[in-house]
């Protein structure tokens, strides 16, 4: 791997997080539950990784252990998109 | 296609997914576009996934079919919980997650020994991701037991803890850095896993029930900073991206909490919440002054503003329907209601607004507690609900309280206030509320279902205007 990945990596780490800090304190107070599983949810995207180690199959130990992050991880896009939503359905405003 | 415009390609789905996660939770800040949010979600999620399986080196699919219909059977009851029950599912996701960095941490570990390549900078990645995932891992599980009250919810210590849970961590960190040094030494690796998974069920025992808000925004962070290294390790951006909006979003929620109990991370990691309380001085008991559902009723008819305090055990005790009946009964004489939310009000960061808005409370009547203060004095009514500490105002005077300095609903301000509460023993941390005894307080004891039930009937039946 070239020096400059690692680096380029660095900053994305950085930019993106002065970007979540800058969204998720603009959240209504409100909606802090909600937003916890949204979050839950998105970090999920451990998915794209674990699916590549479960696919390759380069080793039966790599596979299974891929394959188990696989399922955890599905388990989080499911139960978190499915669960903020159902919460959110919730929040109604005054009737006028 | 040829690999490298497929490798184009699927670099451009995670382009999109990232501005896709960044546009979710920006939507997500109101609730009339929050969504949105959520499908915005929902669609960088599937591309990413679509531009991986289109990667030349995914081969095999049968083991991912198969994992991923184990992850839905799994997540489906997970999403359809009660909502008292979602600080669990919370911890539990959070376990999922770290299970997840920790294993694709050790997989990478295990083909990259076998292909000689475990560069050193790869190697301190595996290291953090792999502590990182399975601290979050044995944490979160505790988290969840506690919550779920598997696990006793009271502190759990003994002598040297703090001592004995840094040595642990330690040893963990020094076979990390024994690897990056030289990461042939596989037999390091098991000490590793197992110092993390020691060191995650020894960090949250000793944390009280009382502080779980503040442990699941903590575990939140970490759980995304292990997606972040689990980023580095692969040499993946969205990754990254999503990780770190997932571990500054953690970040913030646990200060918010910190704060609202006037705490420190470090008081709250090694503080042990509760052990304190036992010494607080027995005063002289005041005499208290109690009341019955009509006392409660006749006070809040004759009021013009009343203020709802709710806190968990109106949650407990299944109180919330009451509680809109009772709004609807006193918005239709023309009495201003508006319920006041204490932060760390439920179990987690914004739990009592969900519980509130399941009972189909409007949201424009919840008030958080710097905005709802000030009008506690022009108050004619408030109604204390299954809250205790939140509005215990010996946090404003008295030093000796522990929760001295923790910032409280003013509701002693209120001309009156009406508390319902099963019977006078103490709170969830044990300590005396003078709230009780205070002269404009009437005591209503019973359950908070049955008691608020009677109000409303009292309001409903008695006053014959309708």
């Amino acid at each position: 791997m070239h020096q400059l990945d690692i680096w380029s990596m660095a900053f994305v780490f950085m930019l993106a997080t002065f970007i979540g800090f800058d969204v998720i304190r603009n959240v209504s107070r409100l909606l802090h539950t909600p937003l916890m599983s949204l979050t839950n949810a998105i970090s999920a995207i451990a998915v794209v990784g674990s699916i590549i180690i479960a696919g390759e199959q380069k080793t039966t130990f790599s596979a299974v252990l891929g394959t188990i992050a696989v399922a955890a991880s599905v388990t989080n896009i499911v139960s978190g998109f499915l669960i903020t939503d159902r919460m959110l359905r919730m929040f109604k405003k005054r009737e006028p | 296609m040829s690999p490298e415009l497929i490798e184009h390609l699927t670099q451009a789905t995670y382009l999109l997914a990232s501005g896709l996660f960044i546009f979710s939770l920006r939507w997500l800040s109101r609730p009339d576009t929050a969504r949105r949010g959520v499908l915005a979600g929902v669609l960088g999620m599937t591309l990413a996934v679509v531009g991986t399986l289109l990667h030349p080196e995914v081969k095999h699919f049968e083991w991912i079919a198969i994992a991923v219909v184990v992850g839905t059977v799994i997540g489906w009851p997970l999403s359809r919980v009660a909502l008292t029950a979602v600080p669990q599912r919370t911890a539990l996701s959070h376990a999922f997650g770290g299970l997840a960095a920790g294993l694709v941490g050790t997989a990478k570990y295990s083909l990259w020994l076998g292909e000689g390549e475990l560069t050193t900078f790869r190697m301190g990645a595996i290291a953090v991701e792999v502590i990182l995932g399975f601290v979050t891992l044995t944490g979160s599980l505790m988290a969840a037991g506690k919550l779920q009250e598997i696990i006793p919810t009271r502190p759990i210590v003994y002598r040297g803890q703090n001592v004995i849970n840094l040595a642990l961590l330690a040893v963990a960190v020094v076979a990390g850095a024994w690897l990056i040094i030289d990461p042939t030494r596989w037999e390091l690796f098991p000490v590793l896993i197992g110092m993390s998974l020691l060191f995650g069920v020894l960090l949250i025992i000793p944390i009280g029930g009382a502080d779980m808000p503040t442990v699941i925004s903590l575990l939140n962070s970490y759980a995304g900073l292990a997606a972040v290294a689990m980023g580095f390790v692969l040499e993946n951006k969205v990754l990254i991206i999503a990780g770190a909006l997932d571990g500054s979003s953690g970040f913030i929620l646990s200060v918010i909490m910190c704060r609202a109990m006037n705490r420190s991370f470090t008081n709250v990691l090694f503080g042990a919440f509760g052990q304190v309380q036992t010494a607080a001085v027995q005063g002289e008991q005041k005499p208290v002054k109690s009341g019955n559902a009509q006392d409660a009723a006749d006070l809040l008819e004759n009021a013009n503003q009343v203020v709802i305090v709710p806190g968990y055990g109106m949650a407990v005790a299944q109180a919330q329907h009451r509680v809109h009946e009772l709004r609807d009964q006193l918005t239709k004489r023309g009495i201003g209601v508006k319920f006041a939310i204490h932060p760390v009000a439920g179990r987690m960061p914004g739990h009592m607004n969900v519980l509130l808005a399941e009972a189909e409370i409007p949201y424009d009547e919840l008030v958080e507690m710097d905005d709802i203060n000030p009008d506690f004095a022009q108050t004619d009514v408030v109604l204390v609900v299954g809250a205790n500490d939140v509005v215990n105002p010996a946090a404003r005077h008295d030093k000796t309280s522990p929760i001295y300095g923790m910032p409280i609903l003013d509701v002693d301000k209120a001309k009156s206030v009406i508390a319902i509460k099963r019977s006078m023993s103490p709170g969830f941390a044990g300590i005396d509320n003078e709230l009780y005894t205070a002269d404009n307080t009437m005591m209503v004891f019973g359950d908070a279902k049955a008691v608020i039930g009677d109000i409303v009937k009292a309001l409903s039946g008695g006053s014959g205007i309708h």
